[in-house]
């Protein structure tokens, strides 16, 4: 097992040369989600046969003498609320369980085509809405650094798979931190690109404006490879940025010589954890050291943004979710009438935080409270996106901790939704504005576990972000390993 | 907006969702939507008359492709994951002369 390289460069470099076949390779990590996955519950499926009968064709590819792509032979873990043609997708969610669906998503195509190889669907909060994947149908993922611990979510499923090698890559979802925060909390490399980037057709609806998919990876050279990979103009999505993919590997050795790095101070008083707090003036510091010119930046209101998108964010998933009504797909509870098996089904068939987010955002909408609510929330996203513009005048990246804390246990914060959504705090500006940001692992807390700081760039800014990313990746304290 | 998100709101915004609460679900989701909606507070307060609403982060514009007939998905694979299908359509329970 020893022989099988640990990223995705490396396996990926071996396989297009022939040194190495992906079938060892998959049969590798098949062997390790068989040992392991039964503690850590990172999948609600895997695809070993179909698994298997790609990576045999990816080794045919190069014993013919042809290149199979970026990604040959690399295994990839994909989240469940991505579309595989003909293999369930659940979106952790009973009401669409055993459902198969009709086509890919786009990036599952553009994965397959690059030679990656799924290996399995991963867990989530149901339908992404949650910061712990505890709110997932089919049992919560651990935490693969502290299995008393959550991974964090909405993507813990992939952030687990990763931080327990059970595959160099996976793909998750990010709303208001579901890619970077369960990357933080499981000590890996996590980003959400800039809205539009990667397309989004195939992925489940959550929140429409704040939906993007992104890599995890164990190093940001992994997650710029399979950025490169899935980004760039897709007809499928009318919101795809029609521009080509940003070039982000080429950059990685470039430093941060004179470049203008913004300590967001909102972001780093109270709420934060003071070893959290610490683990980012340190990443300035080493920054700063590497020639970059670190100085305080007020967004002010960044501090309005959990409010807002505990508005806009519910109030679109209550109208994504209304397709869930038992006619076309997923379950059916049969009832007298069309409109009783509507509600019979829905109500066996979502979990309790979707049943709170689908009425929280049906009230914000509704008649006499949508001024109040939906369209102040819509306004204070204007004033976040302007306040980001005044920061990118004077910086060219922010920083900023990912998640306030490091991996809670399980059950701490269930019993109170708005203790969980707190989690979000740093994350959802981001997604607000529709730019980039990214996760990346820089020691850990006081209790051990993994700390990740938030690099946070202007929309289109991936190449600069990674280049911080590389520096804070070299200069990350060696308490955390991977 | 003043006063505090009630029972009766609850169980309104429930029905509208088509979703049905047990009494005691009504009493937890009062109280955890109340505390919600009372952290948005703050949002609910600002004076922003001069602001205008951000929908969505991109300048977007209508997305028009040719008018010409492409395969779409394959029927029977459509069909073969609905919960009740008859003569190759989804079939439901009764909807007209039903309670509205």
């Amino acid at each position: 097992m020893s022989d099988i390289p640990t990223t995705a460069l490396a396996i990926a470099t071996a396989v297009r040369a022939g040194e190495l076949s992906a079938r060892a390779v998959l049969e590798d990590h098949l062997a390790r989600i068989e040992a392991g996955d039964g503690e850590i519950n990172a999948f609600n499926l895997v695809m070993a046969d179909e698994a298997r009968a790609a990576a045999d064709a990816v080794d045919r590819v190069v014993a013919a003498g042809g290149d199979p792509g970026v990604l040959a032979g690399v295994p990839l873990a994909v989240k469940d609320n991505l579309c595989t043609r003909g293999v369930p997708t659940t979106c952790s969610s009973r009401i669409l369980e055993g459902w198969r669906p009709p086509y890919d998503a786009t990036v599952v195509q553009r994965v397959a085509a690059a030679g990656a190889i799924s290996v399995g669907k991963t867990n989530l909060d149901e339908f992404a809405m949650g910061s712990s994947t505890e709110n997932s149908a089919f049992g919560p993922t651990r935490n693969p650094r502290d299995t008393s611990r959550v991974p964090g979510g909405s993507s813990g499923g992939s952030a687990a798979a990763v931080a327990a090698g059970f595959a160099p890559l996976s793909l998750g979802s990010d709303t208001g931190g579901s890619i970077r925060q369960p990357a933080a909390l499981c000590g890996v490399v996590g980003v959400k690109p800039t809205y539009g980037l990667v397309s989004r057709y195939g992925l489940i609806a959550f929140a429409s404006s704040l939906d993007q998919i992104g890599p995890f990876s164990t190093t940001v050279a992994d997650s710029a490879l399979l950025l490169e990979a899935i980004a760039g103009h897709d007809p499928l999505d009318s919101t795809s940025i029609a521009a080509p993919a940003p070039s982000l590997l080429s950059v990685l050795d470039q430093g941060v010589a004179g470049l203008r790095v913004g300590l967001v101070t909102e972001l780093m008083g109270e709420g934060i954890a003071p070893d959290v707090a610490a683990r980012v003036r340190e990443a300035a510091e080493a920054l700063a050291a590497a020639g970059a010119e670190v100085g305080e930046v007020s967004v002010p209101a960044a501090s309005y943004g959990l409010s807002a998108y505990y508005l806009i964010a519910p109030a679109e998933a209550s109208s994504n979710l209304a397709r869930y009504d038992g006619v076309r797909y997923g379950m059916r509870v049969d009832a007298e009438t069309t409109a009783e098996m509507n509600t019979a089904t829905r109500t066996a068939g979502f979990g309790a935080e979707v049943k709170r987010r689908i009425m929280l955002g049906t009230y914000a909408l509704s008649a006499g409270y949508y001024d109040a609510y939906y369209g102040k929330a819509l306004k204070v996203r204007t004033l976040i996106c302007r306040d980001f513009a005044t920061a990118y005048e004077r910086f060219d990246v922010l920083l900023t901790p990912t998640s306030p804390t490091t991996a809670f246990r399980f059950g701490e914060k269930t019993a109170d939704p708005l203790s969980m959504y707190l989690n979000d705090i740093c994350t959802i500006p981001t997604n607000l504005a529709g730019h980039p940001a990214m996760s990346v692992p820089f020691g850990s807390g006081t209790d051990g576990m993994p700390v990740g700081v938030q690099l946070l760039a202007p929309a289109l800014g991936e190449p600069t972000m990674f280049r911080a990313a590389a520096v804070l990746e070299a200069a990350a304290p060696s308490e955390v390993a991977r | 907006m003043s006063e505090r998100l009630s029972r009766d709101d609850v169980a309104k915004v429930a029905m509208l969702a088509r979703l049905a609460l047990t009494d005691a679900e009504l009493d937890t989701y009062t109280e955890q939507l109340a505390a919600i909606i009372d952290h948005a507070a703050d949002v609910a307060a600002l004076d922003l008359a001069e602001v205008p609403p951000t929908a969505h982060p991109l300048p977007l514009e209508n997305v028009l492709r040719p008018d010409v007939v492409v395969p779409s998905l394959d029927r029977d694979e459509v069909l073969a994951q609905a919960p009740a299908v008859e003569d190759r359509r989804f079939r439901v329970p009764a909807i007209l002369g039903e309670e509205p």
